[in-house]
């Protein structure tokens, strides 16, 4: 067992060997988490591997996840007691009816949560969120200043923005957002149109509603903003562009909050770009009044094939993992969503874009089938291959495809 | 040998492979003539932590009724085969009725993802795999004149490309092409322009691709080629010789006949490897100019949030038969070879 | 060969093959030297934005630790990563899965080799054939089963599809191999009194040495290089190298280290060296043999 422990906890662990966390005493119970590979969700599961008594305490980090969690789910007892998903990815786990509701163990063991970080589905509880993130604006002071420009509060102003740095010759090159033809270029369209003010589904039904004006509008402020960018943009991902970045070749981009944290600190960046950093809310668009961004979280789930003493010892010790003290000791790893957390200066521009009234990233059945038809098709009228249209059109039928072998339509 | 003791030398492996290959592929065959049920939905509210709202949501126990009365789900028969995400037999037909003239018609079949795909996969599989014979069996040549003293690290250096992890040597060869990388900012200057970029455009993608397939593969046709080259009996190249045979002509007329067995092998070998093509798509991050029969799996797989198990499974014996059909003249080759041999 | 006069190499033709080698050493190796140069630096100057000149001088690794050397990658990959976790992973997958696939693929090539009869030749098709089933679509069927008998996650479970997934392309070198080894020994050993085993057992393994190293080079390639399989079928515990590799490289919403990565790579690419020296000689004698004449 403590070997087990300690490899779960694994580096973070020591790091923090020295923060005092709330004594956790779990009589017994087995506690298995799977949970996506990065720093913020280690310093979780670290915190509730701290969990002693009887119980034992593992954790597999993965960036496949994705892949195996309904499988591990499905299974009876199923592998892992909780997973830790996000708006996206905790839809295949409902979709299936995989996830237990926790109304009792909140009522039971919850005492520290606040209303916002229950994730409640008809009245249900079905995951604890525990951390937020969102796309927003980074953007150059000081290249903002040579020619002069505001911070632009809209995309039709990052446009323009864009152009006159590239006219006043400072950067041939000065915006660049996640546009990789994977699910990044899909999640900047779905920002986009959801900024515009569109809907994805006929109401009431999973049919596309996408092949109208908004979807045209989308695509052409998409690719005003391509026109901007580096001609490699079909390739470009967070690990991608925070290089870029970094480098003092952009003026404004679109990232994620959770590089905020990296490009303040500026380790490995070119003189001056750190401290001319500015986070910013994300930019509406087309007249709207909220930011063309998607709000996301990442919470824990518990899994429905398992004991309840299983269930119970895991919510004790997830609980744990979201502690004041672990927050406390990795403040800055996160926005989180717990009231002990402090926001420092990288959680302004989720907080920005929260407060703007951002939309959350749908979280319906067949949201996720939408979004890879976006990300197959767009590159088409990117690259300048054919018209909006035309793309709008192939969407709809690549969707309805897939949407008919999944059973929804 | 008697059927019996065939059956009992051949049994391990052929259990390893009907229990991990045959079965699931059996299964994935099955499976691909089905659609899921019809989700039962309602309607419900869902509150985060940012608003609440009022979504369609899968009725669990209304689906999981369903479920129990056929666990595989509606029979679809050839459906998800001639839907538009694979053969697309109907978006086919509207196209060939309303289409002017040949171009029209290919550029409008080139927007249905498995024809886009399959011409990609055909032409790398129809290039890659003739130059990575000849430059194979060249590099075997010229590796067999080097000095004895160099051989052993000119072998070593050879199989590099096979050997190191795909994932990471593409990696950095794709960060080498960039237009800031080495390779990428020296073609900028060979060619006098700054914009040039092998990532931005069509056709140098699918070069860069190709090049990087022929280098990764060549080690393989080498490593063969070299060893079928020491079994070459010298009487007959040096009769060739004394016969007033060039070099060229020795090659041409004594070494290429010979190695004809190894030709084949490595043709079977880089036929059937290079249409499953994946991972220089994947590493290279080309899926927007290039994609692939297994990028289409891939990409059903695990691109999204909701694997799409029918439908990569209909690619996937969409993929067999390819490669079945790939295979056929080397299979009757072998097929004559093996009963030339019984007789 | 030396000794005849037809044999002797005009110089262009010296030249001429003399450059190819050198063009081909400097193509196959070039992006590997690179990288392992490039391993010693920070990411700012192996994948510099400003100019590629960089990685090659390592202005950035001088300005951010003092030197133009820096082995923070190495020490970040195996030290804080523990790397040699999935090391140690890695060699037992390895060397299990060509122990396996070896002596599986030794009695099944050697059946096919002499059997003679037409069904041999479609099994050695069927499999063929089969190993055209793309990895990705296998693996997603194995996940359901694997977690329902809970076997999902070891190192056991990935050896076996690993070597199940390999037998075809053993199977076939294997017994292309065994075509070469003239049939009359083992069948005067049977006619000595041998069983058909006692001939596998006596008169086949003692010569079969080179073609069955041959052969396991290739398995030993494929499950140490092995992506698809190990990243979906095996928990953090028992990750082995390449998934591990990967994980370096970030996720979608955050950057990784990179040069995790690259160390690690680099750090992969040391036991292949010697790998390769040691048995170099054998690969090629075992080809002579005739491994692959199909």
């Amino acid at each position: 067992m403590s070997f087990m422990k300690s490899f779960a906890i694994g580096t973070v662990a020591t790091l923090m060997a020295t923060a005092a966390f709330a004594e956790c005493e779990i009589a017994s119970g087995n506690v298995n988490v799977l949970a996506n590979d990065f720093p913020a969700l280690k310093a979780v599961t670290a915190a509730a591997a701290e969990c002693t008594g009887g119980v034992t305490v593992s954790a597999n980090h993965n960036k496949d996840f994705r892949n195996i969690t309904v499988q591990a789910l499905t299974a009876n007892p199923a592998e892992y007691t909780a997973v830790v998903v996000a708006n996206s990815s905790i839809v295949p786990l409902l979709n299936e009816g995989l996830l237990r509701p926790l109304d009792d163990l909140v009522a039971k063991h919850g005492q520290g949560l606040s209303k916002n970080q229950l994730i409640t589905i008809d009245g249900k509880i079905m995951a604890i969120a525990f951390m937020a993130n969102a796309q927003h604006l980074f953007v150059r002071q000081d290249v903002l200043d040579q020619i002069g420009k505001p911070v632009p509060a809209t995309w039709e102003e990052v446009v323009e923005t864009g152009k006159a740095i590239k006219d006043a010759g400072i950067m041939d090159h000065p915006f660049a957002f996640l546009s990789m033809s994977d699910w990044n270029l899909g999640e900047e369209f779905v920002n986009m149109y959801l900024g515009h003010g569109g809907e994805f589904f006929k109401p009431g039904t999973a049919e596309p509603a996408i092949n109208n004006e908004t979807g045209v509008a989308t695509l052409n402020m998409m690719k005003d903003l391509v026109s901007l960018s580096n001609p490699d943009f079909l390739t470009y991902n967070t690990a991608t562009v925070v290089p870029i970045w970094k480098s003092g070749d952009l003026a404004i981009a679109q990232l994620w909050g959770s590089s905020g944290g990296e490009l303040l600190a500026g380790e490995g960046a070119a003189e001056g770009v750190a401290e001319n950093t500015v986070l910013a809310s994300a930019p509406t668009v087309a007249g709207g009044d909220t930011p063309a961004s998607t709000l996301w979280w990442d919470g824990f789930t518990i899994a429905k094939n398992i004991s309840d003493e299983d269930a119970e010892a895991t919510f004790i010790a997830m609980m744990n993992g979201i502690s004041p003290a672990m927050v406390e000791a990795n403040n800055d790893a996160a926005v989180w969503l717990m009231d002990a957390y402090n926001p420092g200066p990288a959680a302004t521009g989720v907080a920005a874009t929260a407060t703007g009234g951002a939309e959350p990233y749908p979280m319906l059945p067949y949201m996720g089938l939408l979004h890879q038809a976006f990300f197959e098709e767009l590159p088409d009228f990117l690259q300048g291959n054919e018209s909006a249209e035309q793309t709008l059109a192939d969407i709809e039928a690549a969707y309805i495809a897939a949407a008919k072998e999944a059973g929804y339509l | 040998m008697k059927h019996r003791t065939f059956f009992w030398f051949i049994l391990p492996s052929l259990a390893a492979m009907i229990l991990f290959i045959a079965l699931p592929t059996v299964s994935v065959a099955i499976q691909s003539l089905f659609v899921e049920h019809e989700q039962v939905m309602v309607e419900v509210e869902n509150c985060g932590p940012f608003k609440c709202e009022t979504v369609l949501q899968v009725d669990n126990e209304a689906t999981a009724a369903l479920q129990e009365d056929a666990p595989l789900g509606r029979f679809n028969g050839l459906g998800t085969y001639t839907n538009r995400k694979h053969l697309a037999f109907e978006q086919v037909g509207v196209a060939w009725n309303e289409t002017e003239s040949l171009g029209a018609f290919l550029s409008e079949l080139l927007n249905l993802p498995f024809y886009k795909a399959l011409i990609f996969t055909l032409t790398f599989t129809f290039v890659v795999t003739p130059f990575v014979i000849v430059l194979g069996l060249g590099v075997a040549l010229a590796v067999n004149t080097v000095p004895r003293l160099f051989k052993g690290p000119t072998i070593f250096v050879s199989l590099l490309p096979m050997i190191v992890t795909p994932l990471v040597g593409a990696l950095i060869i794709f960060w080498m092409v960039d237009a800031d990388g080495v390779i990428g900012a020296t073609l900028q200057r060979i060619f006098n322009n700054p914009n040039l970029s092998l990532k931005a455009s069509m056709p140098l993608t699918w070069i860069m691709l190709i090049v990087y397939g022929i280098w990764s593969s060549t080690p393989f046709s080498f490593i063969v080629f070299y060893a079928g080259l020491q079994t070459v009996p010298k009487e007959t190249l040096e009769a060739a010789k004394i016969d007033g045979a060039s070099r060229w002509q020795a090659i041409r007329y004594v070494v290429v006949p010979y190695m004809m067995p190894l030709v084949v092998f490595i043709t079977l070998m880089q036929l059937m490897d290079n249409f499953r093509v994946l991972e220089p798509i994947v590493a290279f991050q080309a899926s927007a100019k290039a994609t692939s029969l297994s990028w289409i799996i891939y990409n059903d797989l695990r691109g999204g949030d909701i694997p799409q198990f029918g439908s990569a499974g209909a690619t996937s014996i969409l993929t067999i038969i390819g490669v079945a059909i790939l295979l056929t003249p080397v299979l009757i080759r072998t097929w004559r070879d093996f009963n030339r041999k019984r007789a | 060969m030396s000794t005849s006069v037809a044999d002797r190499k005009s110089k262009g033709l010296i030249w001429f093959t003399t450059s190819f080698v050198v063009l081909w050493v400097f193509i196959a190796a070039g992006p590997f030297l690179w990288t392992v140069w490039g391993s010693f630096k920070v990411q700012p100057d192996f994948f510099s934005k400003s100019d590629w000149t960089n990685a090659i001088y390592g202005v950035m690794t001088k300005a951010e630790t003092g030197s133009a050397f820096t082995g923070a990658g190495y020490y970040g990959a195996w030290v804080e990563q523990e790397f040699w976790r999935n090391s140690i992973n890695t060699a037992i997958v390895v060397f299990f899965t060509v122990l396996i696939s070896l002596t599986l693929g030794t009695l099944g090539g050697y059946a096919l080799a002499r059997s003679g009869y037409r069904y041999a030749f479609w099994l050695l098709m069927i499999a063929l054939v089969f190993r055209a089933m793309p990895h990705a679509t296998l693996v997603s069927g194995y996940l359901l089963p694997f977690f329902e008998w809970n076997i999902w996650g070891r190192l056991s479970t990935t050896i076996i599809v690993l070597v199940a997934i390999n037998q075809p392309f053993t199977l076939w070198m294997l017994h292309s191999f065994f075509l070469n080894i003239p049939k009359d020994m083992d069948e005067s050993a049977m006619v000595d009194g041998c069983t058909r085993f006692q001939a596998f057992r006596y008169v086949i393994i003692p010569v079969m040495w080179p073609g069955v190293i041959t052969t396991g080079l290739f398995s030993f390639l494929l499950a140490y290089n092995d992506f698809t399989i190990g990243a979906v079928l095996l928990n953090s515990e028992n990750q082995t190298m390449v998934p591990k590799i990967a994980s370096f490289l970030g996720t979608v919403r955050e950057t990784g280290d990179v040069m995790f990565a690259v160390a690690a790579a680099v750090s992969a690419l040391v036991p292949l060296f010697f790998l390769i020296l040691f048995f170099q000689r054998q690969i090629v004698s075992g080809l002579t043999a005739g491994a692959v004449k199909g």
